[in-house]
């Protein structure tokens, strides 16, 4: 059986983590040439609400497509912290945004924090970056798919007025968890 | 060259498969969970100069695409369960007057409205039975997004072929998950387009099946002036009642499909050769069936996977053969079992048959299917 | 020497299913002879129905004809048109089977402008089923299903059509068989979607139940309420009461068509 590795964003609908597993799918499997496959559940609400987007990653063929036990976590408010922060493997990750989640899950996994929001919002100027803003730093944390691979899905995805402020979001995310990491 | 690749949505795999397949007409109407069907169809259609068109309900959309057909134009809608619901006296007039049409249903949960944003694989045996009076039915169910572009391209190949509607069932995790494609190269995919007639206009009928089972078909507006009806007809495409008349087209009708099972059939199969255990699963479960097996076999149990692209008409020789070979069948489905009762049925008690059944609205894992085949041997 | 139908006919296929006294096989002729007017290639021309008495009327005349399912005439004809937009499309079809079942097909294939022709005919009831009362059975009267008297209002087709967004609708009676081919010429020449609501008679569940003692009686009825639209301009409201106006009660040469507004989505895919 190929080795997977599942990672899982969770956010607020709206805050574009069914994009940011979308890009990380597209980094690991059209770029990499890896096996991805991203799913995604979300309720009624297109905005609001807690949504999750899981991308399994692996060498060889992916059979069950949703998440088994979880690699990586990512729980950028406090509902979806309590929802989808679940089913993390002993020695897995979990990333929460430093503002919206103040209560932590209980588990056997590194806990990291971020004021993803806020670093989004004041570093970059846009709030509506936090998405790239956090797919940067879940692959600096997980190594799942290269820097390079990230950033070249994130650039593909976004129109040409938007390259260098994604960019810069993307890079943001990574570096800092690099520091977290040290 | 290398092929063309894409992260795309099952939906949106089934949509381009549609394009592949030749398909220039589009009738539906929004429902979740298969509304991005509609939407890149909508944008590519117009630009092989065919036409979508958003109707105001299900039923009519089920009616254009019908009348498209005739036009001869290959014709497609997507719905999902609720939409079906609405379409089925039209799926059955598609079988009566025998018109070449797809519909795709993308599976959520429940009755009625159910969980609109689940996945669910309870539809099955409406795609066999749902619409009234005695019919064939062709129904696929594919399990990723590279087989989606492919079984709908098939799923146009049937329908054109035996001049008769094919579903395509894929439950929501499909048809929202994203995977890589590999489009294949123009010619690389067999397309079938459904046969003219090759007699003159003053001869035609549209049902006359002397040189085959399947009638040639043809176009309004190519110079063939014939009747079209959901009433029962003779040969002519006019209404009859003559009782040796409607029992042989009821019949050819049906024997269209049940004589060629073989032409229309499709499955795959897992390490069945030495299995004790099969599993039999389809759609989106059959991925968590592959991995149970894996596990399985990782525990010392000889488990194998059936799984049919082809739902209907249903594999009964090979699910036959299978329950004779092995000690136990496990049917995993998302609904409270239904296949289950043809697997039942076929085996006529030559192993021991049990169900992995679910409805809440979450996948079935492989733990579950696991936990099963253990209990039952 | 006398208008040949025949030509038009299926070999075969007569004597039809009506009773002796409907009105529906002058609309019929009436449909032969604009088909004639407008010299239609049957072999273009496609004419749908859905199911009741009047849908039967496809099945008699030479054409591609398409009996459909009940209701759904102009969801099929919608289908033929935009796959064909060469071909001519005639619906025609009854008038519970058009506004009850059917009236969600009907005011958007209204509101569309799609090019086609709909000849309602419109005899205020189920006839095919027994007589059962539809939306235009006027309030009162008697059918099978409303023994007591019609407690329900009606639709008044025309309206429902000129709301919707038809850019031609018309009315005539059985009784004008000259005015049934003159409007449905009409309806086939205007581009876009032409409703042309004849007010017909059903003796046999109708007529019988509503004490009209004969088709004469009936036929007089809709000569007697029938008020040219011309000549209702002059008329007052007390004068008016319980007729219904008849002729082209609207045209708007506007409106894009459907199938060309689709033709410019296709344009704009293509980048044209």
């Amino acid at each position: 059986m190929a080795e997977r590795y599942e990672i899982r964003f969770s956010g607020a609908g709206g805050q574009g983590l069914i994009t940011a597993g979308i890009i990380l799918a597209e980094a690991a499997s059209i770029i990499e040439g890896k096996s991805a496959v991203q799913s995604q559940s979300y309720g009624p609400e297109a905005r609001g609400g807690a949504s999750k987007s899981e991308v399994i990653i692996a060498d060889g063929p992916i059979d069950y497509p949703k998440a088994t036990i979880v690699d990586a976590c990512l729980a950028m408010t406090q509902e979806s912290a309590d929802k989808y922060a679940v089913g993390i493997k002993d020695g897995g990750i979990l990333l929460l945004d430093d503002d919206f989640v103040q209560k932590n899950p209980q588990g056997n996994f590194k806990l990291y924090r971020m004021p993803i929001m806020r670093m989004a919002k004041e570093d970059i100027g846009r709030e509506i970056v936090a998405n790239v803003v956090a797919l940067g730093a879940m692959i600096g944390l997980t190594g799942v798919v290269s820097k390079e691979a990230g950033e070249e899905a994130v650039l593909r995805k976004v129109p040409e007025a938007f390259k260098d402020l994604n960019k810069k979001a993307f890079n943001l995310g990574y570096e800092k968890s690099k520091e977290l990491l040290n | 060259m290398a092929k063309k690749v894409a992260l795309l949505q099952g939906n949106e795999a089934c949509a381009l498969g549609a394009v592949y397949a030749g398909a220039k007409f589009f009738g539906g109407y929004p429902i979740t969970p298969s509304t991005e069907v509609a939407e890149v169809l909508s944008a590519e259609l117009p630009k092989v100069g065919g036409k979508f068109i958003q109707m105001e309900d299900e039923i009519g959309a089920m009616a254009a695409i019908i009348g498209a057909s005739l036009t001869g134009a290959k014709s497609i809608t997507a719905t999902s369960g609720p939409g079906v619901s609405l379409k089925q006296e039209l799926i059955g007039y598609a079988c009566i007057a025998e018109t070449p049409c797809v519909i795709i249903n993308v599976m959520r949960g429940g009755p009625s409205t159910g969980m609109p944003t689940g996945p669910g694989q309870s539809d099955v045996m409406q795609a066999r039975w749902g619409t009234h009076g005695d019919h064939a039915a062709i129904a696929l169910v594919p399990n990723s997004c590279q087989e989606i572009f492919e079984e709908t391209v098939r799923a146009f190949n049937l329908s054109e072929k035996y001049r008769m509607p094919v579903q395509v069932l894929f439950d929501e995790i499909v048809g929202h998950m994203r995977e890589r494609i590999v489009f294949p190269e123009p010619g690389e995919l067999e397309i079938i387009d459904r046969q003219p007639p090759s007699v003159s206009p003053a001869d035609y009928k549209p049902y006359d099946s002397s040189k085959g089972q399947v009638p040639p078909l043809a176009a309004f507006g190519s110079g063939y002036k014939f009747h079209v009806t959901g009433l029962n007809k003779a040969d002519d495409g006019f209404p009859t009642t003559k009782a040796e008349l409607v029992d042989a087209e009821e019949r050819r009708q049906i024997d269209k499909v049940m004589d060629n099972v073989d032409d229309i059939l499709k499955n795959e199969e897992y390490l069945t050769d030495d299995a004790e255990v099969i599993i039999w699963a389809y759609g989106s479960t059959s991925r968590s069936a592959r991995y149970a097996v894996n596990k399985l076999r990782e525990d010392g149990i000889k488990a194998g996977l059936f799984r049919p692209l082809t739902i209907w008409p249903f594999p009964e020789a090979r699910t036959a053969e299978l329950a004779k070979q092995c000690k136990a069948i496990i049917v995993a489905e998302m609904n409270l079992g239904q296949m289950i009762y043809e697997v039942e049925r076929v085996s006529k008690g030559d192993c021991a048959i049990g169900g992995v059944f679910r409805v809440d609205g979450e996948p079935i894992n492989p733990g579950q299917i696991v936990d099963k085949v253990k209990e039952v041997l | 020497m006398a208008y040949d139908y025949e030509k038009s006919i299926r070999p075969g296929k007569l004597p039809h299913i009506w009773c002796p006294g409907c009105g529906h096989g002058i609309v019929m002729k009436g449909l032969i002879r604009a088909m004639d007017t407008c010299e239609l290639d049957r072999a273009k021309t496609s004419i749908v129905s859905g199911i009741g008495c009047a849908s039967r009327l496809p099945g008699y005349l030479d054409a591609c004809t398409l009996h459909t399912a009940h209701g759904r005439a102009a969801a099929f004809a919608t289908g033929v048109k935009l796959a064909d937009p060469e071909m001519t499309v005639i619906v025609c079809g009854g008038d519970g089977d058009g506004t009850a079942i059917g009236g969600n097909h009907f005011i958007h294939a209204c509101r569309r402008n799609i090019d086609m022709t709909y000849v309602v005919m419109n005899n205020y009831i189920y006839g095919m089923t027994g007589g059962q009362f539809s939306p235009c059975t006027p309030t009162g009267a008697k059918a099978s299903t409303t023994p007591y008297g019609n407690p329900d209002p009606i639709f008044d087709i025309s309206k429902l059509a000129i709301g919707a967004g038809a850019t031609f609708v018309a009315r005539t009676t059985a009784a004008h068989p000259r005015e049934i081919d003159k409007l449905i010429v009409q309806g086939i020449k205007h581009k876009g979607m032409a409703v042309i609501e004849v007010l017909d008679d059903c003796p046999t569940t109708y007529g019988r139940r509503n004490k009209f003692r004969s088709v004469v009686d009936m036929m007089k009825e809709l000569k007697k309420n029938a008020v040219p639209a011309k000549a209702a301009a002059k008329m007052t409201a007390e004068q008016l009461q319980g007729k219904f106006l008849t002729g082209v009660l609207f045209q708007d040469t506007e409106k894009p068509e459907y199938c060309e507004m689709y033709q410019e989505v296709i344009n704009k895919a293509q980048g044209a």
